[in-house]
């Protein structure tokens, strides 16, 4: 075990493991949406997890980083809360939240981040961006919610590295990027009795359930809750 | 044979290339070099080539041509020197030379002895008859290393490279030891050609220290800067130095495998190195136990498909490796764990050319040149509004105003200096007040721009700075790989942003908006394509935020660019009664002819393409473009009735 000085309070982790799991076994909560703890390299692409960590200039993911005996770190500094809310405001102006529809049933990553933060589930002063997505796709037998994915891979990395298949991947590229799958177009594939990317996906866009009424999933409709 | 060192094998092997070359090249046989590199073959090259073969063979002359490759004077091609001892003239080097003037000068000069000196660019070398090119501004300015042999020599000859002293460097590094490589290019302070300047030796001790039984050694030659093309230029013009360089890192490190990784979108380039490398193969100069060393090194070309961000350096490992060209966390680095978890070098082009004459000619030389935390010289290929553009290669620490005003010509068509963007298209544009800026890796930086890996372009008063930054967005957005959140997602609200202020419809919290939004793409970015993306966005706003101004408060786009923030309209007292150059051109059918017989612009129906101010004869010149767009003032057309008095 070594320990570690996160917010002036000592935490005691093993050695080998990131700041970030660190901080979340010890009831200290980072926003995070990537983070895989299977992953041998950190995927670092949600960019929420940030944290100031004495020696290092400027903000730093805390998935990237592996915790060191007398680590100093810090969650709450202005630096650091400021990149955690552009991030936020970026993901929420292409994400559509429908509260009422969505199976994470209020265990939404986005919105207890929003309550970390302590912003509302608006994008502003962003303005929404349309995507040229369509509101529901199919992925094979999966459903896929493209306005709520946030692009965070942790279903393409299960699907390939922890169940085998390698079936999910990310096609097009840029603003456009979608999760795609290699299961032709009504065929089952192994992904009803796997589900594996349904359990990991944090924000419910991922699901095996019949799809959702379409209206409830066009875009403008969104329901800006909890702000 | 076997009992040779490297070095006396190598002198071997030149030897047998100059008799070659000797046999090859008679004195009484005129010889014409015709630069056939990308930049010549687009202005025409090939064809030029073919015409003066059929004039050749019509005229039944004998002359040897010699496809070169680029001799940095991009603007003045298709270039050919002709060598032509009987005449009695030393290597002259002609400019804009089409198939009509190749036929020309077989006949006049080849076959009379005149040589047409108004063609002449000048005299390659030094003499009493005439200006040489080597005396001009461009070419005394500039400090050739890596380009050198550029354009004087056959990039598909290894005889001609082996001549010139060519794999003398990696002979010297075989009879000594690794650690002398290694410790020659930390001494030279060479930093790293790509963007990021990193130390090169230092690099390549970290690989070489790395704990692994193999190794790999990757040139970057992705080069996905619009605009930039050094990197594809040295490939194809001198491309046994850059495998020299390669198999000098490989020898220094341990490495027995190379990659060459070329956009697809570079097929000459592809193809001469490959040639190259076949070449080298069989000359023993790659390949197993190299000059009779202990030393295999095996190079191989990867085509990428030329994605802008497969450049840096994990997603280019990512790419080789088959999967999605995304950029990855670092560290771990490249040097460390990188193409198949093995330790890999990753250097540009130019880094890696630029070593076999550090080996040659000692750090000490190296070091002499440039400056002292950026020794050597620094590649740009120069564009934009400039008189003459093309590739330059100048020591570091040259100004910027030395580079555009007096290597490359200065402003054409008399007008002013307005911007200069340096880095490619995340880069910083600089104002007027930096053109004394320092051309090296730090002064750059501390400006807001950046070295990045040599595209420069330069922008005279006519450009919009915040189109200019518009228009770098819209490439970067375009290329992020769409990994992480805020060069996905952000970038894409810099540009609409952006978009909507070129057209009028800007707001006033719109600049705080992209200033914080572009500080928080740029530190929080996974990989350096996000993290520089911003740049053109903060430097055009730190730099011109009067522009930013005019757009958003008085609709006004100072440039006189942005389309729905101008209008044309005829000045009645400049436009000639009766003529009529300007009504055809109109693709809208908006001029009309007033109740005066002049001319006149109906503004609902105008695209503002400006194809008028064309037409207006020079005499004339009145057509006249303003902004904001509502001061343009409207003239109503006649009715029918009255229209034809
Ligand atoms: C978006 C992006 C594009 C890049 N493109 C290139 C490139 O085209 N060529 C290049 O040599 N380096 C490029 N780099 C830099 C490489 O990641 C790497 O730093 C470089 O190849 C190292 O070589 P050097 O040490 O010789 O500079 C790029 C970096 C980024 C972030
Ligand atoms: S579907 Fe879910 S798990 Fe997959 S990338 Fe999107 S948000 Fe992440
Ligand atoms: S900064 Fe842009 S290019 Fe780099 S990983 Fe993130 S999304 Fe991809
Ligand atoms: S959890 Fe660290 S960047 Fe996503």
């Amino acid at each position: 075990m070594i320990a570690l000085d996160v917010d002036g309070r000592t935490i005691q982790v093993e050695a080998g493991i990131t700041v970030l799991e660190a901080c979340l076994q010890n009831g200290i909560f980072i926003p995070n949406l990537c983070f895989v703890k299977t992953r041998k390299r950190p995927h670092a692409s949600c960019r929420l997890c940030f944290v100031e960590i004495d020696g290092l200039d400027r903000p730093v993911p805390s998935c990237t980083q592996r915790v060191r005996d007398g680590m100093k770190v810090r969650t709450d500094t202005e630096p650091v809360r400021r990149l955690q809310r552009s991030a936020f405001k970026l993901l929420m102006s292409t994400h559509i939240c429908t509260p009422r529809e969505c199976p994470t049933q209020g265990r939404c990553q986005l919105i207890r981040t929003a309550k970390l933060l302590k912003v509302s589930l608006k994008p502003s002063p962003l303005e929404r961006l349309e995507r040229d997505v369509d509101p529901v796709v199919r992925l094979g037998p999966l459903v896929h919610y493209p306005y709520r994915c946030v692009l965070c891979g942790r279903c393409v990395h299960v699907c390939g590295e922890e169940s085998g298949h390698g079936l999910l991947t990310f096609a097009k590229r840029g603003f456009n990027t979608v999760v795609a799958t290699f299961v032709s177009e009504g065929e089952e594939g192994p992904c009803a009795e796997c589900s594996a990317c349904v359990g990991v996906c944090p924000t419910g866009a991922l699901t095996l359930e019949a799809p959702e009424t379409a209206e409830s999933e066009e875009p403008g409709r969104a329901a800006d809750s909890g702000g | 044979m076997h009992k040779l060192d490297p070095e006396k094998r190598l002198a071997l092997l030149a030897e047998e290339a100059r008799k070659r070359q000797a046999q090859a090249s008679r004195e009484d046989v005129p010889t014409l070099r015709i630069v056939m590199s990308t930049c010549g073959l687009a202005a025409g090259a090939a064809e030029t080539r073919a015409a003066f073969e059929e004039a050749l063979e019509r005229r039944g002359l004998e002359a040897r041509i010699v496809a070169v490759g680029c001799l940095g004077h991009c603007y003045a091609e298709p270039l050919v020197v002709i060598h032509h001892p009987a005449s009695g003239f030393p290597p002259l080097c002609y400019y804009n030379i089409d198939p009509g003037k190749a036929r020309m000068l077989v006949d006049s000069f080849l076959l009379d002895g005149d040589p047409a000196l108004e063609y002449v660019l000048g005299a390659m070398v030094p003499n009493d008859l005439l200006p040489a090119v080597t005396d001009f501004p461009r070419f005394s300015m500039e400090q050739r290393v890596v380009m050198e042999h550029c354009g004087a020599i056959d990039p598909h000859s290894l005889d001609d490279y082996l001549a010139l002293g060519g794999y003398g460097a990696l002979a010297t590094a075989l009879g000594r030891s690794p650690g002398w490589v290694l410790d020659e290019v930390a001494r030279s302070g060479l930093r790293g050609r790509g963007g990021a300047g990193f130390p090169t030796g230092r690099k390549w001790r970290l690989a070489a220290e790395a704990p692994a039984d193999s190794k790999v050694v990757i040139c970057n030659a992705d080069e996905g800067d619009p605009g930039a093309y050094m990197d594809r230029t040295i490939m194809e013009s001198n491309p046994h130095q850059l495998l020299e360089g390669m198999a000098l890192c490989a020898y220094a490190v341990g490495a027995e495998e190379a990659i060459v990784y070329v956009r697809a979108e570079y097929p000459l380039a592809v193809r001469t190195i490959q040639r190259a490398i076949d070449d080298a193969r069989k000359a023993g100069l790659l390949g197993e136990r190299i000059l009779g060393s202990d030393f295999s090194l095996h190079i191989r070309v990867f085509q990428g498909s030329g994605a802008f961000v497969c450049g840096e350096e994990t997603a280019l490992i990512q790419s080789i490796e088959g999967r999605r060209g995304m950029p990855q966390h670092r560290p771990p680095y490249p040097v460390e764990a990188g193409l198949w978890g093995r330790p890999t070098v990753v250097n540009n082009v130019k880094t890696l050319s630029t070593v076999p004459a550090i080996l040659t000619r000692g750090a000490h030389w190296f070091r002499s040149i440039g400056t002292e935390k950026s020794p050597g010289t620094a590649i740009f290929s120069v564009v934009g509004n400039v008189t003459h553009a093309g590739l330059v290669e100048i020591p570091m620490g040259t100004t910027l105003r030395t580079l555009i005003f007096d290597v490359c010509g200065g402003i054409p068509k008399k007008k002013a200096f307005k911007a200069v963007q340096i880095g490619g298209p995340s880069g910083g544009c600089l104002s007027g007040d930096f053109l004394d800026t320092s051309i090296d890796f730090d002064s750059l930086t501390e400006a807001g721009a950046m070295m990045g890996s040599g595209g420069m372009v330069v922008m005279d008063e006519d450009s919009c700075m915040v189109d200019v930054a518009r228009y770098f967005l819209d490439f970067t957005q375009n290329e992020s790989c769409g990994k992480c959140t805020f060069c996905r997602i952000g970038t894409r609200h810099l540009l609409l942003i952006l978009d909507r202020i070129t057209k009028g419809e800007g707001r006033e919290e719109d600049l705080e908006l992209l200033d914080t939004l572009s500080r928080d793409i740029r530190d929080g970015s996974l990989c350096g394509l996000g993290k520089t993306a911003p740049n053109p966005v903060l430097t055009s706003l730190r730099y011109f935020r009067d522009e930013y101004e005019a757009h958003v408060r008085e609709k006004r786009c100072p440039a006189l660019k942005c389309r729905a923030l101008t209008a044309f309209y005829i000045d009645l007292d400049k436009c000639a009664r009766g003529c009529d150059a300007c009504v055809g051109c109109c693709p809208v059918e908006a001029i009309f002819t007033t109740r005066g017989r002049k001319k006149a612009i109906d503004q609902e129906l105008c695209v503002k393409c400006g194809e008028c101010v064309t037409a207006c004869p020079p005499e004339y010149d009145a057509v006249v473009r303003v902004s904001p767009a509502h001061l343009a003032p409207i003239i109503e057309r006649p009715q029918p009735s009255e229209g034809r008095g």
